[in-house]
């Protein structure tokens, strides 16, 4: 008999995080959250929630004041912050930010040619992670020549070259057309990494998000199935949260991802 | 305007060249101790700024407009070093991508246009809130001098260049005349855009303006009720003033290596000069060059010692002048950080 | 004074020019305005030389004629500034078109006109067969430092971001009513080009927070390389050696 494979790490696991900025305001209050490896769940929360704030420990930019962060089991440290850097994949809101390169080429092979890849296995992992959004024939175009969702699906790219354990999308489907928005959307699905999504969209989060928790007032407030958070409307009248126009949460069927 | 090829002679081109390298060679340096790690993309997205304001129209009157060359914007905006790096980029650029300005010009234009303008601004700056009341009002005042003057002081370093190495031969008084006179108005125009620009940008984030550091109110504490001043943060030690003095140095060995330079080479009939050489009782010699179309023509003959020492001592006067108002103003400076202590650091990011 | 002429020059296509290593292209064309500059202006027929060096050029990288001599208009102000030289320079008089000029002053007028033209077009032969990624690469390659490589580089795709942020505050100050039409506006100007600082410089922070999150520790990572051949060397010094002969002719005779 094969012994039991050693159970894969938790993609994310924090810990009663508190932080509060240099100027004292205090933003998160003892964030407690897991996700598991292949999870892809949503974070929902009114503005001002401290949402961002909290990606940004993710990866180690800002510093937890109390509690801890861990990827697939690494501590987010000084020690370890280039291989957190790896795992984690941030994908911030406006991708001009993240599109700094003067062709989409060097954009993607920023990640890995600072993680230290070179020459025929630079260029392989390159035209991968452009393969996997789609990309590839705008390998060698200036950033500004491409649509906004065209960008924003570089911008997925740039961070898929790294061959993240998570993938962390900050409003991933806003300023984007409807086309554009289903593009992403297949991608997402078709992708075989951890998704944890920052998003105001519901319908989106409903659609690719099995799970969904709410961030309110510094802590985590809610953590449930998508379909269910959705359908408690004292729940999401108390956290600022409504569904669009005409949106019935109840009548779609998922295949909870 | 981008001086184009064949304006000023291979030689002082060559010279302008490797000075205007040294300038971004130590502008690199300080703006790598400034910023550390965030120099590329700060330094990157500040010059891209300064492209795209170049570009702004200032309407003047009836159809004619006026634009920022932006050096003293620069400098009081972030500092002399990446000042001096982000508009030495915006010229490189220029010349290399839009045949902007003559490639063998870049020297002559990055130093005109860059460095003089940027150095000039900032020392002029900082010597004024040095006086000055340390309040937002002076800022604005300190950056309407220090762009009013850096105009003409380009136009009296590129009177220079082109006195040392012109390929014309419009006599230098006339130059000097035309080039300063013109450009003082413009400098006018500068220094209202420069001024009313670094107001605007104080008023929103004074944490911004590298110029503006040390006049953000003291922090208050509240203790049993009362309000008092928060003790001055410990001062840094020494580097900062060490780093003053390198640029000081480079800045005096490079100007007194061109002084001497401009001593051997220099043209034997400028007319402003000679003006100032016979009023002093020094004899002028009338020049008519054999070997005119040599490039070595336009250093004059060298038996004639007379107009040579006149030559020579106006370039060490005219270098000398700058020195002195740009020293004086560093030694305010240092002064001042001596008495002073650290200014406060940059507001960490916030998201 | 400095209002930036923003329009790229490159041009795509496929010849031997084009195909060069941008290293070399930038080396050969700054040889050759060097020695342009170098030669001394009675030597007229040089100038011809040197103008057909540039046309068999212009012709090998496909570069279409009307393109490279409308391009040559940037230098328009010096053009006017050399036409006023023969009557400023004082010298030995003589008449043109029934105009009392002075010789220096059309010999200095010459000069300038000659070289400034040459070098312009030489420039404008560099940037239209060499592609932006390509000369900044080019740049590093020929030593200048990483680091203003680098700045340049983020100058560069970033200069266009900008741009579009003020054009579309301009279209918000004029959608309100606003018409900048005298000194007296400049505050609002200025205000506007104080907030595009901002705007700026808080890209340039979130730039820079995008490189770490994905791995910058302070020098950029190598992506790519650009070699040149001894072949490739050969074929671009053709153009600095021959105008080198030229310009050492010139000076003998």
């Amino acid at each position: 008999m094969s012994p039991d494979p050693a159970p894969v790490p938790p993609s994310l696991e924090v810990s009663g995080l508190a932080y509060a900025y240099p100027d004292g305001h205090q933003a998160l209050f003892g964030v407690d959250l897991t996700v598991e490896r292949g999870e892809r769940v949503a974070l929902l929360g009114p503005n001002g929630a401290g949402k961002t704030t909290l990606v940004l420990h993710l990866n180690g930019i800002l510093e937890a004041g109390a509690g801890s962060v861990r990827v697939a089991g690494l501590p987010v440290d000084k020690r370890n912050m280039a291989e957190i850097r790896r795992r984690v994949g941030i994908v911030f809101q406006d991708p001009d930010d993240q599109l700094f390169m003067p062709t989409v080429r060097e954009d993607v092979a920023f990640g890995p040619a600072a993680g230290g890849l070179r020459g025929a296995e630079l260029e392989e992992r390159v035209m991968e992670a452009l393969g996997q959004v789609g990309m590839e024939e705008y390998a060698g175009r200036p950033p500004h020549h491409l649509s906004f969702g065209q960008r924003r699906r570089v911008a997925v790219a740039t961070v898929l070259a790294m061959r993240p354990d998570i993938l962390v999308l900050d409003e991933p489907s806003s300023n984007l057309d409807p086309a554009s928005r289903r593009e992403l959307a297949d991608i997402l699905r078709s992708l075989d990494v951890t998704v944890l999504m920052v998003t105001h969209d519901l319908p989106y989060a409903l659609e690719l998000c099995g799970r969904a928790v709410i961030l309110s007032d510094g802590v985590i407030a809610a953590d449930d199935r998508t379909q269910d958070l959705l359908c408690d409307e004292p729940l999401m009248r108390a956290h600022r949260l409504e569904l669009p126009f005409g949106f019935d949460p109840r009548s779609v069927t998922v295949n909870s991802g | 305007m981008h001086v184009p090829d064949g304006f000023i002679n291979a030689p002082v081109s060559a010279v302008a060249g490797v000075v205007a390298a040294g300038a971004v060679a130590v502008s690199l340096k300080g703006a790598r101790r400034e910023l550390d790690e965030r120099t590329a993309p700060l330094a990157g997205l500040v010059a891209a700024f300064i492209f795209a304001v170049q570009m702004l129209n200032f309407p003047v009157a009836a159809g004619t407009s006026g634009h920022l060359l932006g050096g003293a914007l620069a400098a009081i905006l972030v500092g002399p070093y990446t000042g001096v790096l982000c508009i030495s980029v915006v010229l490189l650029m220029q010349g290399i991508l839009f045949a902007d300005g003559g490639l063998t010009a870049l020297g002559v234009n990055v130093l005109d246009m860059g460095v003089v303008t940027t150095v000039v601004a900032y020392a002029l700056f900082r010597g004024l809130l040095g006086v000055l009341p340390r309040t937002r009002r002076s800022v604005t005042a300190a950056s309407f001098v220090a762009a009013l003057v850096s105009v003409p002081a380009a136009a009296c370093a590129f009177t220079l260049i082109y006195w040392l190495g012109g390929t014309t031969d419009i006599a230098i008084g006339k130059v000097f005349t035309a080039m300063v006179g013109v450009h003082v108005l413009i400098g006018i125009g500068e220094a209202l855009i420069t001024a009313l620009t670094v107001g605007a940008v104080v008023a929103v984030r004074p944490d911004l303006v590298h110029g503006a550091r040390g006049l953000a109110a003291p922090l208050k504490l509240r203790v049993d009720g009362e309000l008092v001043d928060a003790p001055a943060p410990t001062p840094e030690p020494a580097p900062a003033h060490r780093s003053t003095r390198g640029l000081w140095a480079t800045g005096l060995v490079t100007a007194l290596v061109l002084a001497g330079f401009v001593s051997f080479y220099a043209s034997a009939d400028p007319d402003g000069l000679e003006k100032v050489a016979s009023d002093q009782g020094i004899d002028k010699e009338a020049k008519d060059h054999a070997a005119k179309d040599s490039p070595l023509a336009d250093y004059g003959v060298k038996d004639v010692s007379d107009t040579r020492l006149s030559g020579g001592l106006a370039g060490v006067i005219g270098v000398g002048a700058t020195l002195v108002a740009g020293s004086g103003a560093f030694y305010v400076v240092s002064r001042r950080r001596r008495t002073q202590g650290e200014e406060p650091s940059r507001t960490e990011e916030r998201v | 004074m400095g209002a930036g002429h923003a329009h790229k020059l490159y041009r795509h296509g496929h010849s031997p020019v084009h195909d060069l290593p941008p290293h070399c292209k930038l080396a050969a064309v700054f040889c050759f305005v060097v020695v342009v500059v170098s030669t001394p202006r009675e030597a007229v027929w040089a100038f011809g030389l040197y103008a057909l060096l540039i046309a068999g050029v212009t012709a090998l990288a496909r570069i279409p004629a009307g393109f490279l001599l409308g391009r040559l208009l940037i230098e328009v102000p010096f053009v006017a500034f050399a036409l006023l030289m023969p009557f400023v320079v004082p010298g030995e008089q003589t008449h043109v078109l029934g105009l009392s000029v002075s010789v220096p002053g059309l010999w200095g007028a010459w000069n300038v006109l000659a070289k400034g033209t040459l070098g312009v077009a030489a420039s404008v032969l560099l940037a239209s067969t060499t592609e932006l990624r390509e000369l900044l690469l080019g740049l590093q390659r020929l030593k200048l430092p990483p680091l203003l490589v680098q700045i340049a580089s983020f100058m560069i795709r970033y200069g266009d971001v900008i741009t579009d942020e003020m054009r579309r505050m301009s279209i918000a100050r004029r959608s309100r009513g606003f018409e900048a039409s005298g000194i007296r506006h400049w505050g609002v100007l200025a205000k506007s080009a104080g907030a595009l600082f901002i705007r700026s410089y808080e890209r340039g922070e979130r730039v820079h927070l995008a490189m770490v999150s994905r791995g910058y520790r302070g020098s950029m990572p190598v992506i790519d390389e650009v070699t040149a051949s001894r072949t490739q060397w050969a074929y671009a010094s053709a153009l600095p050696l021959l105008a080198l002969a030229v310009c050492l002719v010139g000076w003998t005779l």
